[in-house]
């Protein structure tokens, strides 16, 4: 790739108190990119993408955003970075115009008024614009705080959970609205926990316990798990799960529906593990789902949150 | 229907210790005040200031002065006799009586004319006065019953030796509203500019509009003025309608610079914002932010010279009024309305409010982070 990534951090770490919350976490994204930043809750995400935008300071590490230095060049990331924060960030006492105006007026953009009546236009609420931004529903908040996020047409869009609480028809046109923009250039980073939303990322990072665990596309993140799968139909598969997880080779085994979900590093030692219900049961091949490879990785991690909570 | 009742109370108390603020203010509020009602308070101050202009270095004067000092009442000041010192004393707030002693007293009390006696009041707050200006009548004539002995005995009868006559500087009617009024300008600037900025930055805090306004290009300061500014011109409405109120309605006199009175106003409005916006760089939640400003209301209304007079406190106390800057901004503003202080004179007071200013601000932009966690 030729082109200078748009977000290049090394060694990014972040201590609070003790406790370290982000440990030496790389990440690149390259323009025009959609990255999944998935991980269990208290992961690190949060931090990490706040690091990112110049909201915390880290305590060690280095990196570029847009080339500008991370330490030293924050107020100049600021102007070209869109936040979408977890929470609802926009003031819910103001009108949904008088949210956008004021966003436009911070950043200092030109043509006001009329930045703001196509953002309004392009959601859909030029209606309901003098409508208190607090009174919307969970769907249109996450709307109106994306219309927000990219009103000063920022190069880099940082999103926190931006689908959680929301229903899959709107999440469905979130994610068509962020492939939009990436397709104009914009590079996003979007943290997660919806494996669907993770497939629909160029590529994906994860982090647990503030360690980065694994990055690539979708299916280089399976490979790289080195994870074997085993579906097991019939009789009473789905009520097997406990009693065979615990068997040696078995790293977890699910229900999932009536059939069951059984994987581990290494197939020959499943089949091994399963053996003994094949009267009763087939076994057959699958692959390893995204949510397998996490649930691998978390368990494999090494928990340093537990030592201050 | 005892046990989920048990259940919501057992839930209470386990909230109510988990907000160590809610702690604090049970359990120090009756405390402070208790020390305030039962010690700080009194309506009967003693060691006022004096000062003896004695025109008349006689037994009689040393007679009065020993009196005076006998009575509890008075921290006896003597002046040296230079015209004019007694007047300044009193403007500069320095000393709150002054009794000037004619220079023929025991020659006109030998001969029996009765010889006057001047009485100088600093007015302004007439409650405080009454009981020491009783005191003044009695030791004067105590000490000289004493000292008209022998031939001179009869002068001791009634009529009263002398004539004590008394002048109330600043308030002659003695008119309690001139002295609340302008100090209620304080406690209102206070009451509302402090709670109100603690609580606009603690709300941004609270709803997770702050992570937002971080993440823009907005700096520290500029979220600061950006949200003192509506406050302070509020602040300047309510400074106006009291005026307003105080000169028409309670016709409280007006006797030195309305500008001065707006500078000074205006420094302590500042003071006022500024302590508001430190105050939410130390709390966490507008429930907080609101015992903080409670915190430091109440001491305000109370210890500042509003409702009690200053030197009725015992010392420490007096000390404590000292840091509240209330304190300060009431002298001022009864210092010009009532005295007509110039900026001379005005220039201690409001150098403590700007000393305050610069300090506040620095702790409010030392602790205010463009940064979350």
């Amino acid at each position: 790739m030729s082109e200078a990534p748009a977000i290049a951090v090394r060694g990014l770490t972040k201590r609070f108190g003790n406790r370290t919350v982000v440990d030496h976490v790389d990440l690149t994204v390259q323009p025009g990119r959609i990255c999944g930043f998935l991980g269990p809750n208290g992961s690190g995400k949060t931090t990490t993408l706040r690091m990112i935008c110049g909201l915390l300071i880290p305590d060690e590490g280095e990196g570029e955003v847009l080339g500008l230095d991370l330490l030293t060049r924050r107020r100049a990331i600021k102007h070209q970075i869109g936040y979408m924060t977890q929470k609802f960030g926009l003031f819910s006492d103001l009108s949904i115009a008088e949210n956008l105006e004021f966003i436009a007026r911070v950043y200092r953009l030109d043509n006001r008024a009329q930045r703001v009546a196509e953002a309004l236009e392009r959601l859909g609420l030029a209606s309901r614009s003098t409508q208190l931004a607090g009174k919307l529903s969970g769907g249109w908040k996450q709307r109106l705080a994306l219309a927000a996020a990219v009103l000063h047409e920022p190069k880099i869009l940082l999103l926190d959970e931006p689908t959680a609480g929301v229903d899959p028809q709107a999440r469905r046109e979130f994610w068509d609205q962020i492939h939009a923009l990436a397709r104009d250039g914009m590079t996003v980073l979007v943290s997660t926990h919806y494996m669907d939303e993770a497939e629909r990322c160029h590529k994906m990072a994860y982090i647990a316990y503030g360690v980065m665990l694994a990055r690539g596309t979708c299916p280089e993140v399976i490979a790289a798990s080195g994870l074997r799968a085993l579906q097991g139909e019939g009789p009473g598969a789905d009520r097997l799960a406990a009693e065979i997880e615990g068997r040696e080779g078995v790293d977890m085994a699910a229900p999932f529906g009536t059939s069951l979900h059984v994987c581990g590093p290494d197939l020959a030692a499943l089949r091994r593990a399963v053996a003994p219900y094949e009267d009763r049961i087939r076994f057959t091949e699958s692959e390893p789902s995204l949510e397998d490879v996490f649930i691998h990785l978390m368990r494999h991690a090494t928990d340093n949150s537990v030592v201050e909570a | 229907m005892w046990e989920r009742i048990g259940a919501m109370v057992f839930k209470e108390l386990r909230q109510m210790v988990r907000d160590p603020g809610t702690i604090a203010m049970m359990l120090f509020f009756p405390i402070i005040q208790l020390v305030i009602f039962g010690v700080a308070i009194n309506n009967d101050p003693r060691h006022l200031p004096l000062a003896v202009e004695a025109n008349d270095h006689s037994a009689m004067t040393r007679a009065i002065v020993s009196g005076l000092r006998a009575t509890s009442y008075f921290d006896v000041i003597e002046l040296t006799g230079q015209h004019g010192e007694g007047e300044r004393l009193i403007a500069e707030g320095t000393a709150q009586f002054v009794l000037t002693i004619p220079s023929d007293l025991s020659r006109d009390l030998v001969r029996g004319i009765r010889p006057q006696l001047l009485l100088t009041v600093d007015a302004t707050d007439p409650a405080s006065t009454g009981p020491a200006i009783a005191a003044v009548n009695e030791a004067v004539a105590q000490a000289l019953a004493r000292e008209l002995r022998g031939p001179l005995a009869p002068r001791a009868q009634t009529p009263p030796p002398v004539d004590l006559v008394l002048h109330r500087s600043y308030n002659p009617e003695g008119i309690t509203s001139h002295n609340t009024v302008p100090g209620l300008l304080a406690i209102i600037l206070s009451m509302t500019m402090v709670a109100l900025t603690a609580m606009s930055v603690t709300r941004e805090e609270e709803q997770g509009t702050m992570e937002n306004l971080l993440a823009t290009p907005l700096r520290p300061i500029e979220v600061m003025v950006g949200k003192i500014v509506p406050y302070f011109l509020i602040g300047l409405v309510q400074v106006v309608v009291i005026l307003a109120a105080a000169l028409l309605l309670f016709k409280v006199p007006f006797v030195g610079s309305p500008v001065l009175l707006l500078a000074v106003t205006l420094v302590f409005t500042l003071v006022c914002l500024a302590l508001g916006f430190t105050m939410s760089t130390l709390v966490s939640s507008q429930v907080q932010s609101m015992q903080a400003s409670m915190f430091y209301l109440m001491p305000s209304i109370l210890l500042s010279g509003f409702a009690f007079p200053y030197r009725g406190m015992p010392v420490p106390i007096q000390w404590l009024a000292e840091i509240l800057p209330p304190t300060h901004y009431i002298r001022l503003v009864r210092g010009i309305m009532l005295k007509g202080w110039d900026l001379r004179l005005a220039l201690p007071e409001t150098g403590v409010l700007l000393g305050m200013l610069v300090l506040l601000t620095v702790i409010a932009v030392r602790r205010y982070r463009d940064t979350v966690g």
